[in-house]
């Protein structure tokens, strides 16, 4: 409950005024609001960023351009647009584990990730990952990084879009990209978790 | 502004609750919201960085009582009514139609084929940031260098917790539209964009910031003071 006192059905109606006011002016179609809704429902999110990392994984020329200029290698396999323009991807290493944040608002790259989930969005993500990363990681996402490691959170203050090319597991020598990008989470691309192979 | 969405380092908030997975959308006003944003950019109502401010400008306690898309809807309602885009008593008045009759009928309209070019577009293509500037380089990677403390009423990017600390640019980024001026509405004014990296301990203390971590920072130009000291040079 907000301090407005607005219900999810206050919100509902006072959403549907505003789309009926700008229905009227030409500015949207309910047509167009479920073309767009649907394309990140559908077809943008976490699966694409996932192809990215296991192409980067196989193909050394492609990471290598990949880290260079992310937008132009993402470019390649028809990923990239909006909130994704000035995209920055983060190679995790064995001295230094990345991860992202918005301390601001909630920037997010969502060509590759799609829109970000709630828990990205909301304060306490927000207010602690830049403050206690180590512990926030241990404690909530179960994800324990040893203290000899670094651990760098990129605060996505500008419009770059970061975001990570988590280290390749061992026991997946051969595997093909299908199979590499099935492993990879968003979280792990996000640097709240790592990849792991399932038993 | 000095305001609540300034989040970095507060203390307090609690569990974070990540969940492994989340539908787009978790209500389908929310889905409404998020095509409506598309329709004030078309209109002109705001760009990227009033639309943050419009949100900024939200009262503190609804800010962190209310979710992601309420701030959407606030900030479009703010921008749609102070430039003249909506008469907020007819908005209130619809509202009150609809809350009173959740069914009753959005206005008929056809299918607007150039809305939808406009959407695959967007989509596609986005929107980029940069700007060129004639403006000289005043930093390389490697300076070390102290962010400067200032605390503007409108929008800025310059978060509290990196004010008058000292870190290392660790990238240049190009020139890039400067979102104290174009979140203000006075042009987009390119300046140049550095990433400094800061180190814990600088930004917490030593006595408590944990061991062995850092975080970067995107500054534009004119966050950045002065420079320390250059990579090579003595401290």
């Amino acid at each position: 409950m907000s301090r407005t006192g607005r219900t999810s059905e206050e919100i509902a109606a006072r959403v549907k005024a505003l789309e009926s006011m700008m229905i009227e002016q030409g500015l949207v179609t309910t047509e167009m609001i479920d073309h767009y809704a649907e394309i990140y429902e559908n077809e943008v999110g976490p699966q694409l960023g996932a192809r990215v990392v296991a192409k980067a994984w196989v193909d050394p020329e492609f990471k290598a351009r990949l880290l260079e200029d992310a937008p132009a290698a993402c470019g390649e396999l028809g990923i990239g647009g909006m909130q994704g323009e000035h995209m920055v991807v983060l190679e995790a290493t064995p001295e230094v584990h990345h991860a992202i944040v918005c301390t601001l608002c909630s920037c997010y790259p969502w060509p590759v990730l799609g829109p970000p989930p709630n828990w990205y969005k909301d304060p306490q993500y927000r207010s602690r990952m830049i403050r206690e990363p180590r512990k926030l990681l241990a404690e909530e996402f179960g994800y324990v990084i040893d203290e000899t490691r670094e651990i760098r959170v990129w605060d996505s203050s500008s419009e770059l879009r970061y975001w990570v090319l988590p280290e390749r597991p061992s026991g997946t020598d051969g595997w093909d990209e299908q199979q590499l990008a099935a492993l990879v989470s968003r979280d792990s691309m996000i640097g709240v978790g790592s990849v792991q192979v399932t038993p | 502004m000095n305001g609540v969405f300034d989040l970095g380092g507060t203390d307090g908030f609690g569990a974070v609750g990540p969940t492994p997975s989340e539908p787009v959308f978790h209500e389908e006003w929310e889905r409404i919201v998020f095509g409506l944003q598309l329709g004030c950019f078309a209109g002109g109502w705001f760009n990227i960085d009033s639309f943050r401010h419009g949100i900024e400008l939200m009262d503190p306690v609804h800010y962190l009582t209310s979710s992601y898309y309420e701030h959407w809807l606030a900030t479009f309602e703010r921008h749609g009514v102070a430039k003249g885009h909506i008469d907020a008593d007819e908005l209130d008045r619809r509202t009150q139609e609809y809350l009173d009759d959740p069914e009753k009928s959005l206005p008929v309209h056809e299918p607007n084929p150039a809305l939808i070019e406009f959407v695959d577009a967007v989509v596609a293509g986005g929107s980029p940031a940069t700007r060129p500037t004639d403006e000289p380089k005043r930093f390389e990677v490697g300076d070390v260098v102290r962010m400067r403390s200032f605390a503007p009423h409108g929008h800025t990017r310059l978060a509290r917790y990196v004010r008058g600390k000292a870190g290392t640019v660790v990238a240049y980024r190009g020139s890039f539209v400067y979102p104290d001026h174009s979140g203000n509405e006075l042009g987009e004014s390119p300046q140049h964009l550095y990433t400094v990296q800061f180190d814990g301990a600088e930004l917490w203390g030593e006595l408590h910031a944990e061991s062995n971590t850092s975080s970067t920072f995107d500054a534009w130009d004119p966050y950045i003071d002065a420079i320390e000291h250059r990579e090579g040079a003595t401290a």
